[in-house]
């Protein structure tokens, strides 16, 4: 089992990881004899990692291939991989499928979950669709297409992405003027970051993840203190402001991380629909909290962002990753707001609810709202986005037009050579 | 102040005794923690250890068998703290602390029960100090190391001992693993729960051990709380020697010698000033208040230390 999650101790070593629990060989831990056997295994199956690497210093793409390395060691004839691109540049997804097809050949039996149908295209043999637990169909790759597929896993047609109805406005709503900032750690994070988004516009924001986009959605929110630049909304420069004073401006945000950032779970969905909104009318009068109100809105918003169950006292950890997602987004774009940042909107979320999402932020930018969209699925990107820059190493090395910006392009951007723009 | 009241063999002797029992705490508090267990019933493992191994001196007579009476009562103190934290999935802190007050509580009555007003006998049996024969007669070293207690010498191999254990064999390698990332040792067949009661009761056999070096090698009595916040200094030099025994050893000796420094300075003076004693003796606090801020360079804890494992699926 390759697992989404690794399951690798970050302070030991590559051969370390690779042989825990079956280390082999007396009770004495001999280094350089782990190392060979690791370096050996490597060789017969055309996988390189250096053995004797830490596993917190090397790249995700690396890790991978240690957990693919931990499974070949104990000789398994069956590998099981659980959604492996999603924390992959497009060049590592590639390495990976030379890898698969290589044990493919080797005689080795893979499975390989995931949700993304160009993956399922690009190395499978065989599909089958789960859809609510159950067995959805078989197909054959050689014979069925994404849109086959695709039906299989929603049980209906998807429906196309709305082309755009309006162009985007001129009025720019945010503009971002030689912005850098320090990661937790107190690296740089930011290194002087220049765009605008106008209204009506969305702007994708693509790269592999820790190359600044974490950094850049909590400057303009007011999460984290940007150590240089300006961040203005209109002619206002916010670089200063607390989420509370950026909020008010009508800045919404959709955070990449919703049980950690988006939601409490322990609460309801009424009133985790008003956080951020608790201490004034209509919710709340002289700092008492009125809670006909709040449930009768919670009710109100359930409904308009189709939450299921449609109970404002369901207790929000007990939804699902999609309903919770609807929850955000219910509290957050349901007052309007000018400008919207969206971080990794349908990470974990299955194919309808993806849908839903999309369609929710289409109908934000019809309405004249500009988007922030961050987010390391490239399709997304490019299905949503009026414009893409493209984030590596804390700058932006690149904003292509929607239209120019094919997959190739912005894999090659996303992995600093910059030459491709 | 001389030189002698700085640096003399007195004062490097006395940082040994002083370090001795910090230590062993400190090894205790780098094994639990390294599984992923804060143990902070440290301190009331010395305190048992140091008593129990009294009450087995006075009744065997024998050294070796009142320390293993007192490892035995460090370890089913530290027992009752890894079913609450790794079993019941308790508060760590809160587990450690209600043993501590537990420990004193205990000590304090039955030593009133068995020795009453009186104190523990004067005749105890005592861990006896190893004379270096061919090294006492050697001036400086002599007195530094010529006649030291046999538990600061045995304090010395353990480190060395545990040293080896977690970093050159292979149950070493899956404690630290267990500590770091439990769910990943799991996956590949490490009993995470196992391990950590194993290094849990280790924690509390050294602090006892600790303990027993008070009672049974230093005051040759027991007292109430004679222990005296040893534990959480063994604590303290656990982060201040960022979880090794090297580590923590070298951090216990910074305390001795702070300790022995503000004894050796009684009444000293520069010129006409008094040495502040009480100031300097809270030099090693001041460190490591320092080190665990993160201002000696980096100092992270094990990452999984202190949150409870439980199986996917609970």
């Amino acid at each position: 089992m390759i697992h989404q999650h690794f399951m690798l101790v970050p302070p030991l070593s590559v051969a370390e990881n690779v042989v825990l629990g079956d280390e082999r060989g007396g009770p004495a831990l001999d280094r350089r004899r782990i190392e060979d056997r690791v370096r050996e295994l490597e060789k017969r199956f055309g996988i390189e990692v250096d053995p004797s690497a830490r596993i917190e210093d090397i790249p995700l793409g690396l890790q991978q291939r240690v957990e693919i390395l931990k499974v070949l060691y104990r000789g398994s004839e069956l590998l099981i991989f659980d959604e492996p691109t999603a924390v992959l540049t497009p060049l590592e997804v590639d390495e990976l499928f030379e890898i698969v097809r290589t044990l493919r050949d080797e005689g080795k039996t893979l499975i390989l979950i995931t949700h993304k149908l160009r993956e399922v295209m690009a190395v499978t043999d065989r599909i089958t669709v789960l859809r609510g637990g159950q067995n959805a169909g078989e197909l054959v790759t050689r014979n069925t297409n994404p849109g086959e597929i695709a039906r299989a896993m929603v049980g209906r047609d998807l429906k196309e992405l709305k082309a755009r109805a309006t162009p985007p406005r001129t009025e720019v709503v945010l503009a971002v003027r030689g912005l850098e900032a320090r990661s937790d750690r107190g690296s740089p994070a930011l290194r002087g970051v220049d765009f605008e988004v106008r209204a009506g516009e969305i702007l994708g924001v693509a790269g592999v993840g820790g190359n600044g986009q974490s950094e850049l959605a909590q400057c303009i929110l007011g999460l984290r203190r940007p150590s240089a630049g300006a961040i203005r909304i209109g002619d206002v420069d916010i670089s200063k402001d607390d989420p509370k004073r950026t909020r008010a401006r009508g800045v919404a945000y959709v955070p990449e991380d919703r049980h950690l950032e988006g939601l409490v779970l322990a609460f309801t969905v009424a009133d985790d629909f008003i956080l951020g909104k608790q201490d004034h009318a209509p919710f709340a009068r002289h700092g008492v909290l009125d809670p006909v109100t709040i449930l009768r809105n919670g009710g109100r918003l359930a409904a308009e962002y189709d939450v299921r169950p449609p109970n404002p006292r369901a207790i929000v950890a007990n939804l699902s990753g999609g309903n919770q997602q609807k929850v955000v987004l219910g509290r957050e774009l349901s007052e309007r707001p000018k400008l919207i940042v969206v971080s990794q909107p349908t990470r974990g979320l299955d194919i309808a609810a993806t849908e839903y999402v999309h369609e929710r932020l289409l109908e934000q930018r019809g309405q004249g709202a500009a988007i922030l969209l961050v987010s390391s699925e490239l399709d997304e990107i490019r299905a949503l986005s009026d414009r893409i820059a493209v984030l590596f190493e804390g700058r932006i090395v690149a904003t292509l037009d929607a239209a120019s910006a094919t997959e190739e392009r912005l894999g090659l951007l996303m992995a600093g050579h910059s030459e491709a723009a | 102040m001389t030189w002698e009241q700085l640096i003399g063999a007195g004062v490097l002797a006395a940082m040994l005794r002083l370090a001795t029992p910090i230590a062993l705490a400190a090894l205790g508090g780098v094994i639990a923690e390294r599984s992923g267990v804060v143990n902070i019933a440290l301190e009331g493992c010395m305190l048992v250890g140091a008593f129990f191994g009294v009450v087995a001196a006075d009744r065997t007579h024998s050294v070796v068998l009142a320390l293993a009476v007192a490892m035995a009562a460090g370890a089913v103190l530290a027992g009752v703290h890894a079913v609450a934290a790794i079993h019941l999935r308790s508060d760590q802190i809160v587990s450690g602390m209600a043993l501590n007050i537990l420990a004193l509580g205990l000590t304090s009555f039955l030593d009133y029960q068995f020795y009453g007003n009186t104190g523990t006998p004067a005749d105890l049996a005592a861990v006896p100090d190893v004379e270096i024969a061919p090294l006492a007669a050697v001036p400086f070293i002599g007195d530094v190391i010529g006649h030291q207690n046999t538990i600061v010498w045995l304090t010395v191999v353990l480190v060395v001992l545990i040293q080896v254990f977690l970093f050159r064999t292979v149950p070493g390698l899956r404690l630290r693993a267990v500590g770091e990332h439990p769910r990943a040792a799991e996956t590949v067949g490490i009993g995470v729960r196992r391990t950590r009661y194993w290094a849990v009761l280790a924690s509390g056999l050294l602090a006892a051990l600790g303990g027993a070096y008070l009672s049974l090698s230093v005051a040759h009595s027991f007292t109430d709380g004679m222990t005296g916040g040893r534990g959480f200094i063994g604590l303290a030099a656990m982060i201040f020697g960022r979880w090794t025994p090297i580590g923590a050893l070298v951090a216990s000796l910074v305390f001795g010698y702070g300790t022995a420094l503000s004894f050796s300075l009684q009444g000293a003076s520069i010129g006409d000033v008094r040495v502040p004693v009480q100031l300097l003796s809270t030099l090693p606090y001041v460190l490591t208040i320092l080190a665990v801020a993160g201002f000696v360079g980096r100092s992270r804890p094990p990452a999984s230390d202190g949150i409870p494992y439980e199986t996917e699926g609970h």
